[in-house]
């Protein structure tokens, strides 16, 4: 494919920080004839130092496929790779300083932890001593001082991710690329790592970049977010940039709940678009992303930005018949059937009767025109 | 951190299963049952028979005399003067030994450097395409060994395949001399074995996390360091396997040293069946047997004793 000019959005290398990782349209084909799949199109991005970048996407993506030409387990069929201003896009993952944790954590079960933490600085051939040096600060930095000499198959879960981490980080790379590590972790545990994660790329000040299907740990952990869908980057920015403002209709779907509904656009002005809701109610949107025109378009909003009001009142939106109420807690998500038969989801502490008529009021500035 | 917790709850959980484990072996160990009993049968008892020949003394047209002697064990190493009786050191046996060892060391390191790349080509095939391969692997199977010693036989000799491509191509003016040589028994007893090389060693590499190679590569580690530090180690219990099964086999081989070895040379398998034979010294073939049987055992243990530490526990 012609390396021309890509099409999908870029993230800003904002903040004067240097940028260390750069994609410039990088493709990748796995396949060939009528079988053959793109798990990459054209995709570029720039990670900056000492930033966790945390790539966001469902199964098939091609998140994972962007990390593992990162680390060299792959080359690129078009495209450069540029790690720190060098392009290393065909070099062998053992020229790059560029160190992986494995979803499966991929320890050596025929070695100690010791042995795998040290493992790449012994293949670096530095000599012992700082071998042994290294490896007891790695150990102290994942806590793992008294199981230096285990095999790994004696440890827990949550202990081979922290060998894996230590094993990875050891070399000091100058990226650190992480494969969903902590998919294989329990809920609490997985919580724990998360916080754990953030304070080792501070203490360490290396470049994080983390693959995730999950949006929850996204938005935790992150200094930014890259959403992919078939193989293209959709949407670059930080956690709240992606969750309040997202530019089209896959991000706004596939970050946290949100409703979509159909309206027309009257107008665009200074403070937003007036657009047309269902029901015939008139709101002001904003838009983020370029190139919407009057017409039909996709409107969204978070259940939280919303809240119900009498049925009857003029600051009401929209209206509809209260449906079923969902308990989680601290709170209740309404369901709220529209005259037209859309179902809209309102965050709300009082219930209020099923099939009540009722209606829902925007906070302002919330509501957003989607791309599709 | 939970993990302190966490930890005591895996050492617990890993005694419990150790202790499960040793209750699970004893009853696997009557699976055996069947097996020992053939063993019993077809192996101790010809053995015991063999071990009781080796100290009496031969007939005159085979088959042994009731008479105490250990004659068969003395004549291995000394040679009997006829005239006066006298004994005499001689290591034309031993020589025999040797070359036997060595042939099939040769044959064992050889099928080992060719059995190991096939069997990771094999390993790193798609799961659906692999019995294919395996298939193929263990084709030569459905042809007598005889037969097959013989077609190689046929593409050695001097007006064979080989000698018919080098001489008419004009490479060589006189064929190529490989017929009833030790190469020649090298080649036959390679060929021969090497699918008892690549069976364990895929079975091994079959095991392998091909992500652990993708750890050691991004570890800085290079294609050669990520095989002996990765791959070798991992893939022991295989290489152990294999050597074992190529190196017994080709060290007590009979038809290929006969057929392409040309009885020239001995090894310990021809002589053995010789002295049974032609010779008519059953003592002595036996004795020549059971100090086979010995010097395999011998190098089993040194060679498990030394190579299977790091298999053991990935095995």
């Amino acid at each position: 494919m012609p390396p021309e000019r890509n099409r999908t959005e870029t993230g800003q290398p904002g903040q004067g920080k240097a940028v260390m990782v750069r994609a410039d349209g990088v493709t990748k084909t796995f396949g060939r004839g009528a079988s053959m799949v793109t798990a990459l199109d054209r995709v570029s991005l720039s990670i900056n130092e000492n930033e966790f970048l945390t790539l966001l996407g469902p199964s098939g993506c091609g998140k994972t496929t962007l990390l593992r030409l990162i680390a060299g387990f792959e080359l690129p069929d078009a495209g450069q790779i540029l790690l720190d201003g060098q392009e290393i896009g065909h070099l062998p993952p053992y020229q790059r300083p560029v160190n992986t944790v494995f979803q499966s954590y991929a320890l050596f079960p025929h070695m100690s932890v010791a042995r795998n933490i040290g493992f790449g600085l012994e293949m670096q051939g530095r000599p012992a001593s700082e071998v042994a040096q290294t490896t007891a600060r790695m150990l102290a930095l994942v806590r793992m001082e008294d199981m230096a000499d285990r095999r790994t198959d004696q440890l827990s879960g949550g202990q081979q991710q922290r060998v894996a981490l230590a094993r990875a980080l050891a070399p000091h790379p100058k990226v650190l690329l992480l494969d969903e590590p902590l998919s294989a972790l329990d809920l609490k545990l997985r919580k724990n790592m998360q916080i754990e994660l953030k304070r080792l790329q501070n203490e360490t000040g290396i470049t994080f970049i983390f693959v995730t299907h999950d949006q929850e740990e996204a938005l935790t952990m992150s200094d930014r977010i890259a959403v992919m869908s078939a193989g293209r980057i959709l949407q670059v920015g930080t956690p709240k940039e992606i969750y309040h403002r997202p530019s089209s209709r896959f991000v706004a779907d596939f970050i946290g709940d949100i409703n979509i509904f159909a309206a027309t656009l009257e107008k665009t002005g200074p403070d937003g678009a007036t657009v047309t809701l269902p029901g015939g109610g008139k709101a002001v949107a904003q838009v983020h992303a370029a190139g919407v025109v009057p017409g039909p378009v996709s409107v969204a909003i978070r259940p939280e930005d919303m809240h119900l009001t009498a049925a009857e009142d003029k600051s009401a939106a929209i209206r509809g018949r209260i449906g079923n109420v969902v308990y989680f807690g601290s709170g209740n998500n309404v369901h709220v059937t529209l005259a037209d038969g859309t179902e809209v989801i309102v965050r709300s502490n009082e219930a209020g009767a099923v099939d009540s008529p009722v209606g829902i009021a925007f906070s302002p500035g919330k509501l957003q025109v989607l791309e599709d | 951190m939970t993990d302190l917790s966490a930890s005591t709850v895996a050492d617990n959980l890993a005694r419990a299963r150790r202790i499960s484990e040793s209750t699970a072996r004893r009853r696997r160990l009557q699976l055996l049952m069947p097996a020992l009993i053939v063993i019993g049968i077809f192996g101790l008892f010809p053995l015991t028979i063999t071990a009781t020949y080796s100290f009496l003394s031969p007939g005159t047209y085979g088959g042994v005399r009731w008479e105490f002697s250990t004659d068969a064990y003395v004549q291995f190493l000394f040679q009997r003067d006829i005239f006066d009786d006298t004994l005499s050191f001689s290591d034309s046996y031993l020589r025999i030994i040797g070359r036997s060892v060595g042939l099939a060391f040769v044959t064992t390191i050889g099928a080992l450097i060719l059995g190991f790349p096939t069997a990771y080509f094999i390993a790193s095939k798609p799961p659906n395409q692999r019995n294919l391969w395996l298939f193929l692997i263990t084709l030569p199977f459905w042809t007598n060994l005889l037969i097959r010693t013989y077609a190689i036989l046929l593409i050695i000799r001097d007006e064979g395949l080989i000698n018919f491509a080098l001489v008419g191509s004009g490479l060589r003016s006189t064929p190529l001399n490989i017929l009833y040589t030790d190469p020649a028994v090298f080649i036959g007893l390679i060929y021969s074995y090497l699918p008892f090389m690549v069976l364990p060693l895929y079975a091994s590499l079959e095991k392998l996390d091909f992500k652990l190679v993708e750890a050691a590569y991004d570890l800085y580690a290079t294609r050669l360091q990520v095989l002996r530090r990765v791959i070798i180690p991992l893939a022991r219990p295989g290489i152990v396997a294999g050597c074992i099964l190529v190196f017994i086999p080709g060290l007590g081989a009979y038809i290929t040293p006969t057929l392409l070895g040309g009885g020239k040379k001995l090894m310990m398998g021809n002589m053995i069946a010789e002295q049974f034979g032609a010779s008519r010294n059953w003592p002595f073939g036996s004795a020549a047997a059971l100090i086979l049987m010995t010097v395999v055992m011998l190098a089993l243990v040194v060679y498990v004793r030394n190579s299977g530490q790091g298999g053991r526990r990935h095995g």
